[in-house]
């Protein structure tokens, strides 16, 4: 009886042990055939398939921005795919609601999943934490709205962004603010955020160096609700304009009590404010707010391809292309035509990306060595009648 | 130092305003501990039920824009109504899912919190849940944004401060209720029980106190409060979000212990204690400086008074 066990027992290590190599086996014969990337590079003919990420918030309460990102992104994608090029995209969604620890933690999973590419991380303090993972294991990034200045100065060599930093955005706000409004005594109130504290530094040094006064200078935590000692204090001061800095669920809350605190002075915000749902959530209070941004909103152009956008966007989605939509399909075409010249890989990549050079829906996309975009500038954006409208670029803008 | 004195007063009123809702929020807290020498770590949600429910309810008015009259008075009774039914009736549920099996079976306290802990979490999840395409997604994250039911107004100035009407409301609204609470505590005889209860279980029992009633009530009581502070939340700032409860719940835990946990007057000077104190911190050192101040308060208090400012526990203050 015992050995009749024990050859049991031995038939089923040797069961389990040929299962094992069998299952080894397949798993090579797994690997080999999943690497499309290094047969299609080596001149494979057969359309074969690389997987480009998506990393920013598609859930949270800035969420929006992700969103319109997302759409546009995928927009292009869908269109290249459909072309049924050599290398098709597999385009997946890494949903980092935002914040920086979730970005932290997808993003070995991005590497993982074996991406080669990366449209994103979207926001710049998610960036901050991300882009190291994703330079590691050697993944091309392209972020179609972190605006923060000091993230180009990482010597990141995989990280490029489709929009000028903030050292763009915050002075061509901060000259708007005291040349055009004009306003010369200024609240600077920013959100803690590593491009809400960022960009409000340097609107911060502008309006001094412009010849206006900062009138008061604080910060709110954007998780919080009650802001009545921030209003307070800006009552006191008395400024006629405040810059917030921060993103537009925090700015919806913010303005709101400021109204309702009887602050007047015009609100003045940068692109991560630049959204419908900021009016959505701060109601009449948003009115007459004005807005800056590095990025372009698509609207009506006299342009056929950035008309095809538009076109092509609203006829997908049902919506006008949004804030960083026109950013994010550029930077997926930026991809795309990395991919057509036949790179595959990370490095492959991110190498052709180094050497682009067209005119995107938004803007002309060239980078330069650490990732920027060698032309940039800022615009301008008004609230009128619950709508954003464009006031064109920061210098010519006259507020309606 | 300057800002202090520029703004006291201004302060003063925002502080007053934002500390009775934590106070009616840190009853809950203090009522149940007291009885049950249990932290209902979940209460938080319950309080986010109650903006919940009053947004719905602001909705089913379908106000254009903000009320006069009758019908501001109505849809404000009508809001703090359901608020208060709706947080009362979920934290009647939590006891009986949550903690009554654990209770009845005489599990550790620590048990208890554990299961306070995943209900909270659990609730906060549901309600980030959303119906769209005939399927479920967790995309509710964003703010539910409210109607605007009151028009704020300002009603006169004390110093620099303003009164606004919607910032009085909130205020008198908490005293008020407290009032009722205090009265109905000490000198009903459902108060009674649940004075004897706190005080020593065992002996209420011999006495006639049905202990499971107790609970349900003061589970009950404190929903209600929480209930209210919800929908006075809500018109004030007019919205709401899954995770609204966490930092407020936060500080009305703080108030809670601050002022003594256990002790119902102590909930009521423990949230107005941390309104003004926040408030007074953030006009001389910078709103980013707000709870730095308000725990920095906490732990100098706990460490001359170990048990809160007024201290005594709920069965102990006029038997």
């Amino acid at each position: 009886m015992r050995n009749v066990r024990r050859r049991a027992s031995v038939l089923a290590a040797v069961a389990a042990l040929a299962l094992g190599v069998t299952a080894c086996g397949s798993d090579d014969d797994g690997d080999s055939g999943a690497s499309p990337a290094e047969s299609s590079s080596s001149g494979g003919g057969s359309s074969a398939t690389v997987k480009v990420g998506f990393m920013g918030a598609l859930t949270g309460p800035d969420a929006q921005l992700g969103i319109n990102e997302y759409n546009g992104a995928k927009l292009a994608f869908d269109q290249y795919n459909a072309t049924n090029p050599a290398t098709k995209v597999d385009f997946i969604q890494y949903d980092t609601t935002g914040a920086p620890d979730q970005a932290t933690a997808l993003a070995p999973k991005v590497a993982q999943d074996g991406v080669v590419a990366v449209v994103g991380p979207a926001f710049s303090g998610e960036s901050k934490t991300a882009v190291p993972v994703l330079e590691e294991a050697k993944i091309a990034n392209i972020s179609a709205s972190a605006t923060n200045a000091a993230l180009s100065t990482n010597g990141w060599k995989f990280w490029h962004r489709v929009l000028a930093n903030d050292d763009v955005q915050g002075p061509g706000a901060g000259e708007f603010i005291v040349k055009s409004l004009p306003a010369t005594s200024v609240a600077v109130i920013d959100d803690q955020s590593e491009y809400g504290k960022g960009l409000a530094d340097v609107v911060n040094k502008t309006v001094g160096e412009q010849g206006g006064t900062v009138a008061t200078r604080d910060s709110i935590d954007p998780e919080a609700d009650d802001y009545s000692s921030t209003v307070n204090q800006i009552k006191s001061a008395n400024p006629q304009a405040i810059f917030y800095g921060g993103y537009y669920s925090s700015a919806a809350k913010f303005v709101k009590q400021l109204r309702d605190g009887g602050v007047t002075a015009t609100f003045v915000s940068g692109d991560g404010t630049l959204d419908q749902k900021f009016i959505d959530g701060a109601g009449d209070a948003a009115e007459g707010s004005i807005l800056s941004c590095t990025c372009v909103l698509a609207t009506a152009s006299e342009d056929a391809a950035v008309q095809k956008f538009i076109d092509d966007y609203t006829a997908e989605y049902g919506t006008a292309p949004a804030t960083y939509s026109a950013e994010a399909f550029d930077a997926a075409t930026a991809i795309i035509k990395a991919l057509e010249g036949g790179a595959t890989t990370g490095e492959a990549i991110n190498e052709a990306l180094s050497n682009i050079d067209f005119q995107g829906v938004s803007k002309p996309i060239k980078f330069n060595d650490v990732g920027e975009l060698e032309t940039g500038t800022t615009y301008i954006h008004q609230v009128k009648d619950g709508k954003i409208i464009s006031l064109g670029e920061y210098s010519s803008a006259k507020v309606q | 130092m300057s800002n202090f004195v520029d703004l006291f007063w201004s302060s003063t009123i925002d502080g007053l305003t934002i500390g009775s809702i934590y106070a009616l929020v840190a009853l809950g807290y203090t009522l149940v501990y007291g009885v049950l020498r249990l932290i209902n770590f979940a209460h938080s949600e319950i309080f986010m039920i109650g903006t919940f429910a009053s947004v719905g309810t602001i909705s089913l008015f379908g106000l254009s824009g903000p009320a006069s009259g009758l019908t501001l008075v109505l849809v404000l009774f009508c809001t703090a109504a359901a608020g208060m039914a709706a947080s009362g009736a979920s934290a009647v549920v939590l006891e009986r899912v949550a903690y009554r099996r654990l209770r009845t079976r005489g599990s550790s306290r620590l048990a208890a919190l554990i299961s306070a802990i995943g209900a909270s979490l659990f609730l906060q999840e549901v309600f980030a849940l959303r119906w769209s395409n005939g399927e479920l997604h967790a995309s509710g994250r964003d703010y539910v944004n409210s109607e605007r039911v009151l028009e704020k107004t300002e009603l006169f100035s004390i110093g620099d401060g303003i009164v606004r009407n919607d910032k009085l409301l909130v205020f008198v609204a908490a005293i008020l209720m407290m009032i009722v609470l205090d009265r109905f505590v000490n000198r009903t005889r459902l108060g009674r029980g649940i004075r004897a209860t706190a005080q020593d279980s065992e002996s209420a029992v011999l006495m006639g106190v049905n202990i499971n009633r107790v609970v349900v009530l003061t589970f009950l009581i404190g929903g209600a409060m929480a209930g209210l502070a919800g929908a006075l939340y809500v018109v004030y700032f007019d919205q709401t979000r899954y995770i609204i409860g966490f930092v407020l719940g936060i500080k009305a835990f703080t108030a809670a212990v601050l002022g003594g946990i256990g002790n119902l007057r102590g909930a009521l000077l423990g949230g107005l204690t941390i309104g003004l104190v926040e408030n007074y911190g953030a006009s001389i050192w910078g709103a980013e400086w707000k709870d730095v101040i308000t725990f920095s308060i906490l732990v100098l208090v706990l460490l001359f008074r170990p048990n809160g400012i007024l201290g005594e526990a709920l069965g102990r203050s006029k038997a």
